[in-house]
């Protein structure tokens, strides 16, 4: 049976990892090679690597991060931030990367998604997404805005719909992330999660506010995720993949077990 | 030498890589008087069955001169269905069709790539296999599926039964992609470097 997968986030700055609260207040978490190789042995299903500071001078130590990280992990991996055009996403495809995720240089050229699945297949684009709730005038009506740069800026788009058209673009899945649940450890966005998984036929990774296995599991039920991923919970050890894994399958969610 | 055939079809990379942790000599190469010379060939691969387009000419001329000469091949993903006839997803091509019938798109009752860690289902005596366990997990990332055959060793369940490695003497092809899936495809891929 295909499995629900559990993927550790690295939020990576300036080669270190690092957990912020709702995208900021930045903390040293350790060696990205280090965490993903941990994080491999002890289930993770899939490592996402996401350069925080994307900026010029990060590049090449980002490559260095992206290859070392690379060189024995044996599940897919896949690395985004900061990747604006088809010579950036060639870069990191080859310093070891399986898989990008395009956010914002997407939101400006969406053509983008269709030059790099072009090149490199539907299966190696991610789309990433980072959701805010929009209440309507009487709280009544609740949709999904989406921002770009990390949160920062507003696009006046429709989440909804943005993961339509990246569908159309060509790409392979939705990184689905509630920025207002992002470092909270307050749960997932189990609407926002189902809004967007209804409207694509491709699979869609839940993110942002995992904490207990609970949460794991209502995302994969009532939010209907492909796959969750989650990075501080991970890397401080509150919850070890291992157990989450055990109490995900005592709540029949196929996962890979033994892993 | 392990030749692994680069007809830019995705990304090579992590299958060089395994090979390296292997401790596996290989080269990435186009050049088919390199794959002429080769002890092995890997014929990887990503992507719309259209870039098989690629392996025509002298590069197709050389893989199938080492298979006559009993050079191992194995096909992963892409690289597996064009060792069968066809393919729906570019009727207009053939295959290498060393495994008979055609290649097919998944039924709309499930989704479509199908993505992620599912069961490898083992039938019958492999090689390739040696040494894993009924049910192993491995990574599949692919929107067409071929059929089950007579050289079916091993099977998966999504949207019905499909072929998920085949064998037949020197010749094997894996849908899965090995080296994305853990302990379970490294033992495959040392199977077949042990060869």
């Amino acid at each position: 049976m295909l499995t629900k997968r559990i993927i550790a986030c690295l939020d990576v700055n300036g080669g270190r990892v690092v957990k912020g609260v709702q995208f900021s207040d930045l903390r040293d978490a350790g060696d990205p090679a280090e965490l993903a190789l941990t994080h491999a042995r002890s289930g993770a299903d899939e490592i996402v690597l996401l350069d925080i500071s994307a900026t010029y001078e990060n590049r090449s130590t980002l490559l260095d991060v992206v290859r070392r990280t690379a060189r024995e992990l044996f599940i897919p991996f896949t690395v985004g931030g900061g990747i604006r055009s088809l010579d950036d996403a060639a870069a990191v495809f080859d310093a070891g990367a399986d898989k990008v995720t395009v956010n914002s240089a997407a939101l400006a050229d969406p053509a983008l998604i269709a030059r790099i699945a072009h090149r490199y297949g539907s299966q190696a684009v991610i789309l990433a997404i980072d959701a805010l709730r929009i209440s309507s005038g009487d709280g009544n009506d609740i949709s999904f805005g989406v921002k770009a740069t990390g949160g920062r800026q507003s696009t006046g788009r429709d989440a909804v719909k943005w993961a339509r058209e990246a569908e159309r673009q060509g790409a392979g899945e939705i990184l689905l992330t509630s920025i207002d649940r992002d470092g909270t450890r307050g749960g997932f966005d189990c609407e926002l999660t189902r809004a967007v998984v209804s409207a694509v036929n491709i699979p869609v990774i839940a993110s942002g506010g995992a904490g207990t296995a609970r949460d794991f599991v209502e995302v994969f039920h009532h939010g209907r995720a492909d796959a969750a991923l989650a990075a501080s919970i991970f890397h401080l050890g509150i919850t070890p993949i291992r157990a989450l894994k055990q109490e995900l399958l005592a709540a029949a969610i196929p996962m890979r077990w033994p892993c | 030498m392990i030749a692994i055939v680069d007809y830019q079809a995705g990304n090579l990379a992590s299958v060089r890589k395994a090979f390296d942790y292997l401790g596996a000599e290989s080269a990435i190469t186009s050049d088919p008087q390199e794959i002429a010379r080769a002890s092995k060939i890997v014929l990887p691969g990503v992507g719309n069955f259209e870039a098989t387009t690629a392996l025509s000419g002298a590069l197709q001329e050389a893989i199938v001169r080492a298979i006559d000469r009993q050079i191992p091949l194995l096909g992963i993903c892409l690289g597996m269905q064009w060792m069968f006839q066809s393919s729906q997803e570019a009727p207009q091509l053939r295959g290498l069709g060393l495994f008979p019938g055609e290649c097919e798109k998944f039924p709309a009752a499930v989704k479509s790539p199908h993505v992620g860690w599912n069961q490898l289902r083992l039938r019958g005596d492999s090689r390739l296999l040696r040494g894993l366990s009924h049910d192993s997990f491995v990574y599949f990332t692919h929107s067409y599926r071929a059929p089950l055959v007579e050289a079916t060793v091993g099977d998966c369940v999504y949207g019905g039964e499909f072929s998920a490695v085949v064998e037949r003497g020197r010749l094997f092809g894996v849908q899965f992609h090995p080296e994305k899936s853990g302990p379970a495809g490294l033992q495959i891929l040392r199977n077949f470097c042990e060869l």
